[in-house]
């Protein structure tokens, strides 16, 4: 509160003129994704002769032929299968990083400072180090191709952001609870499920959050590892319409990278405020 | 525990046979916190062992070798690193690229980022709005949708053509020019500078408004309050930020791969350094070569996160005497 000291004083002109710059610039950040919702309206005649984003009106013809692809696939195929692989992927996260949390946070056992020293070096290592042994390991098992290498190493708490994530907050838990529970006979395992797991809901939730947006946006392994269409992903779905550049689908093109984006948009709206905290403490890269 | 427990009970005779009836109990808690850890830690260390730092180790081994995924790995020592830097000119242009991007587009997204969190710390209405709007492109700016977005915005037709056009600037398509297809690149890393705007947001909420008050007690006006209070209590956050960055960024992949087709193009202006792993790795299936490219990163990043580290203690300012 004490910092409001400064700005009381603050002259209204000078309040009007910070508006003024900040919404310059919100409509320049803006102006992309507007145009881009925009042209998913428009007839390709008029996607790239007007800067207007407003179309003249609401066609939704882009939708429906964006939907269906030339080969017979559609875009139902490629969100069942990312929201499979989203699936997996939070649900490997949630297990096997809040039992490394618990572990870290609250269970002395011997070199645990070595080990976190380790865990928290590998935030540092590219993904471009280990693809190679990575994806050797994935074709030996006979898993190209399929959802397992996306899966799989979230249930081994690959993702070190979350086990920091939940470090933090498990330290900010009581410890009488623990010790109550413990002089009543408890284990540690009946302690993590019953006293910690219920209270470390926030930071589940960011977890969440975060490995449905970055699973849902990724690019990279899913190039890697999935092959046909029946396995593609949205993300791997829009490159599509990049191939198919022959004759113009601009339209159905602009259509399905909006629609794209509508997942992760709702997620924003309904947990903007764990989006905001999990970058503001621990820096989570939105 | 254990021990204290049997130390004590020689003297505490009269409750002998209370504790006796306890017994039981104990026994059933006969894992040491030593197990206890091992047992939560065993799924993270079989992922690092099977995923992280196996896997580093082995592409160690893989960059001394040939190997394409059918033939087992032939080693051929150092070949492959005197290979990338003496007669690869590709490599040489994605290392080029590589650090043009870094250092123009990390910066550049840091400084706005203070811009824009400076502005909205100010007790201003709608602040909720604002933040929001300008959050949102980092939100999703790593998507495809929005790389091909950026690729038709700076295309032929585009958005930019179409603006710079009313200006009498008549230039082509900014995608295909070798000249200007990074910096596209550029402005899409730029214009995500939400998600460092927040974590400058939080930094500024910690600094003690009492600071400001005595300062302007003393007479200090904006600029001063600034320059001595505002931005020395923010190094240490400037200093997160400038990590997070050059880690993030040296790592770029989807927006390159997308813009140029996978490429690198035009005339390898947007070959980006994973770009060029990629291509060699799971595209000409040279994966002993991938493998060293891979392990000069992990150097490169390392190097670049220890100077930041090693420098921090000039110009990053910690407030111990709190």
């Amino acid at each position: 509160m004490a910092t409001n000291a400064r700005t009381v004083r603050v002259f209204p002109f000078s309040q009007l003129l910070t508006h003024l710059v900040l919404l310059v610039g919100a409509f320049c950040m803006l102006y992309p994704l507007l145009w881009m919702i925009g042209s998913s309206f428009k007839p390709d005649s008029e996607i790239f002769t007007e800067l207007n984003p407003i179309p003249r009106s609401l066609d939704l013809t882009n939708y429906i032929r964006g939907w269906v692809l030339g080969t017979g696939t559609s875009f139902t195929t490629f969100y069942f299968n990312s929201f499979v692989v989203c699936a997996g992927a939070i649900i490997g996260n949630l297990l096997s990083c809040s039992l490394a949390a618990y572990a870290f946070a609250r269970i002395r056992f011997r070199l645990r400072g070595m080990w976190f020293a380790i865990m928290l070096g590998t935030l540092m290592l590219p993904f471009h180090v280990t693809v190679v042994p990575q994806y050797i390991i994935f074709n030996s098992l006979g898993w190209t191709n399929t959802f397992l290498p996306l899966v799989v190493p979230k249930f081994f708490a690959v993702d070190a952001f979350f086990i920091f994530l939940m470090v933090q907050f498990i330290r900010g838990i009581p410890i009488e609870l623990e010790q109550a529970a413990m002089v009543d006979g408890c284990n540690r395992f009946q302690i993590f499920t019953k006293i910690i797991m219920p209270l470390l809901g926030p930071a589940l939730v960011t977890t969440t959050i975060f490995t449905f947006i970055w699973t849902y946006n990724d690019f990279f392994s899913q190039l890697l590892y999935l092959s046909t269409e029946n396995h593609y992903t949205v993300s791997l779905g829009l490159r599509l319409f990049l191939d198919a550049s022959g004759q113009s689908a601009w339209g159905p093109m602009f259509a399905m990278t909006t629609l794209s984006l509508v997942p992760v948009i709702l997620v924003f709206a309904f947990f903007q405020r764990r989006l905001v905290e999990g970058i503001a403490t621990t820096g989570l890269k939105g | 525990m254990a021990i204290g427990h049997s130390s004590e009970s020689p003297t505490a005779t009269g409750l002998s046979l209370s504790r006796a009836g306890a017994r039981p109990k104990r026994a059933r808690k006969p894992l040491s916190d030593n197990a206890y850890g091992y047992l939560f830690l065993a799924p993270w260390l079989i992922g690092l062992l099977v995923f992280l730092a196996g896997p580093t180790l082995v592409s160690l081994y893989l960059s001394f070798t040939d190997f394409n995924l059918l033939q087992p790995p032939k080693w051929v020592g150092a070949q492959n690193y005197i290979t990338l830097f003496t007669r690869d000119p590709r490599y040489m242009q994605a290392l080029r690229v590589t650090f043009t991007y870094v250092f123009t587009a990390a910066p550049l997204n840091l400084i706005f980022a203070l811009l824009l969190a400076l502005l909205l710390n100010s007790r201003i209405r709608g602040i909720g709005f604002y933040r929001a709007v300008y959050y949102i492109p980092s939100l999703l700016g790593g998507s495809v949708a929005i790389a091909i977005l950026w690729q038709q915005i700076f295309g032929l037709d585009g958005v930019v053509s179409q603006i710079l056009g009313f200006f009498g600037v008549h230039g082509s398509s900014w995608v295909s020019s070798p000249k200007q297809a990074l910096w596209t690149l550029v402005i899409l890393h730029v214009w995500q500078f939400g998600s460092a705007m927040i974590i400058f947001l939080a930094g500024l909420k910690q600094i003690p408004g009492e600071l400001y008050e005595a300062a302007t007690i003393d007479g200090a006006g904006k600029v001063h309050r600034f320059w001595f209070i505002t931005l020395p209590m923010l190094t240490p956050v400037i200093f997160f930020n400038l990590v997070l960055q050059i880690i993030n960024s040296f790592q770029a992949f989807t927006p390159a791969f997308i813009i140029s087709g996978g490429k690198g193009g035009p005339l390898d202006s947007t070959l980006f350094y994973t770009l060029y792993v990629y291509i060699q790795g799971f595209t000409n299936f040279r994966m002993g070569y991938a493998s060293a490219m891979g392990w000069i990163l992990l150097i490169i990043i390392g190097v670049f996160t220890a100077l930041a580290f090693l420098s921090s203690k000039y110009w990053v300012h910690y407030d111990d005497a709190r």
